[in-house]
């Protein structure tokens, strides 16, 4: 057991060497489970090193919270492929070409003519707390870490496409940023929306999160915003925009990112074929953050929960709790509503037992879903979505 | 918010200044497993120029046909450069590393 430890130890340490000597328990099941804490990446401080390269960096539960907005310097990294370090803002370019009657290079000055908005939505990973999927699934074994909520600022992707002038018949709109793949031959990392939802005025090109230009790891200079939609879509140091004519068959868009076409996006364990589409819309999701699951708490007679939920494509219209796993619920009290796709606050008052509890949270969204019961589980380990259990022990 | 009126008031301005970041550089290797286990020279060899090696180190217990699996895909989609006479090494070693994670 102690060579063990020694050589998990050498393996995740060795590429953490910048980090506090701080390491994080994610209780995945099977584990491994360690991670470390790294403040060694560019705008980021404490957060979970999952990957150093690309970086995988995950949002430690604390930063949930201290409130609904998570600070841009604790807000979760994903790349694919390796990506520019130095950017210049002044000299970047968007290039719209593709099904269009007037192909555009905008530069940022020109963008910020155009008209600017903003919008409070959560940024989550597809595979967001992939690691805790049981039976577990290959993949990056990320907690519960893999999203953020911000407040972004920019331009609706609509004025873009309409100052270059969608053609008529064009399907879908395809979005590049500056991250290539190393390899030739390998796909580069390509998204696209359908051609309607690319011009619903929500969908936007941001240039600003939580008042500050983007983190250079979050996508400056400018990432899509999806509001609702998984972060597969927020193209990030986004510079291409194609309108396509027909459906994209890219890979990341015809083999990876894809669900079981279910309620749910859930089949049987183990479970290999069946029909699939394209990852999408994301779920309701609540998460107490106040304490961790496998807590160890000095008993005391009232203890009141808070936590973050989120509704998916729709407002949080109810956050409900269990104190007995999962049959008897009660209503959580909710914070104030700053938009439809954000994180809401919920706090609920619990009277401990002494010894164990295992405390449930469930969501329901303003559309009337509701958070399953029973695990989620797809191949690819995506769309997490039961209700979180948090089983703490209280001495 | 305190940038949100500069940035609207001198918008070009407020994108001048280039940003250059360092990102942290070890990128550490794949350990020895000890005597009479698979060797780690095929695993790093082939399986750090892409990705720092907790992209392996932290995945759960995988069969030896899911790790196998993913070397296959990492040479077939992403274009790997592997050969594929290493792939029994590297799947041994990873399935080494697989089976002393410790028991749940």
């Amino acid at each position: 057991m102690i060579a063990r430890r020694h050589l998990l130890g050498l393996g995740l340490a060795a590429v953490a060497a910048s980090a506090r000597a701080q390491t994080v328990d994610l209780r995945l099941p099977g584990g491994p489970s360690q991670r470390p804490l790294s403040d060694g990446y560019p705008g980021k401080r404490g957060m979970i090193v999952q990957r150093t390269a690309p970086p995988l960096l995950e949002t430690p539960l604390g930063a949930f919270d201290t409130g609904v907005i998570t600070p841009n310097d604790r807000f979760f990294v994903r790349w694919h492929w390796p990506f520019p370090t130095e950017i210049d803002p002044a000299a970047w370019q968007l290039r719209v070409d593709g099904a269009v009657e007037r192909p555009q290079i905008f530069s940022l000055a020109a963008l910020a003519k155009l008209p600017q908005n903003e919008i409070v939505a959560v940024n989550q990973c597809a595979g967001n707390a992939r690691g805790l999927f049981e039976p577990r699934i290959a993949g990056a074994q990320w907690g519960q870490g893999a999203w953020g909520n911000a407040r972004w600022r920019g331009v609706a992707l609509r004025h873009v496409l309409d100052a270059a002038g969608v053609k008529a018949g064009a399907v879908a709109v395809r979005f590049g940023g500056a991250d290539l793949p190393p390899l030739e031959g390998a796909p580069a990392f390509l998204k696209s929306l359908g051609v309607d939802h690319a011009r619903d005025g929500e969908v936007m090109i941001a240039t600003h999160m939580n008042g500050e230009p983007l983190p250079l790891l979050n996508g400056l200079p400018l990432r899509l915003v999806v509001p609702g939609w998984y972060s597969t879509y927020w193209v990030k140091m986004l510079d291409r925009i194609e309108v396509l004519t027909a459906p994209d068959d890219n890979f990341w868009m015809a083999k990876a990112y894809l669900i079981p076409d279910t309620p749910g996006g859930s089949v049987a364990p183990g479970m290999a074929t069946f029909p699939k589409r394209p990852i999408g819309v994301m779920v309701p999701r609540a998460l107490i953050t106040s304490i961790a699951d496998g807590d160890r708490l000095p008993w005391r007679e009232r203890l009141t929960l808070r936590g973050i939920a989120m509704g998916g494509d729709a407002g949080v219209a109810r956050v409900e709790v269990s104190s007995d796993g999962g049959n008897v619920w009660r209503d959580a009290t909710l914070g104030v509503d700053i938009g439809r796709y954000s994180f809401r606050r919920f706090e609920a008052a619990l009277a401990p037992v002494r010894g164990s509890m295992v405390l449930r949270v469930r969501a329901t969204n303003a559309n009337g879903v509701v958070q399953p019961l029973a695990p989620i589980w797809n191949p690819s380990g995506y769309m997490r979505g039961e209700a979180e259990t948090c089983q703490v022990e209280f001495v | 918010m305190r940038l949100f009126l500069p940035a609207l008031l001198f918008a070009g301005a407020a994108f001048a200044a280039p940003v250059s970041v360092t990102l942290p550089g070890d990128m550490g290797a794949y350990p020895e497993l000890g005597q009479g286990a698979p060797a780690a020279d095929a695993i790093n060899n082939n399986c750090l120029g892409c990705h720092s090696a907790e992209m392996v180190l932290t995945q759960p217990r995988l069969t030896p046909a899911e790790w196998q699996a993913e070397v296959a895909k990492m040479r077939n989609v992403f274009k790997a450069p592997v050969d594929p006479a290493d792939d029994a090494a590297i799947v041994a070693w990873a399935v080494e590393w697989s089976k002393r994670l410790p028991a749940e």
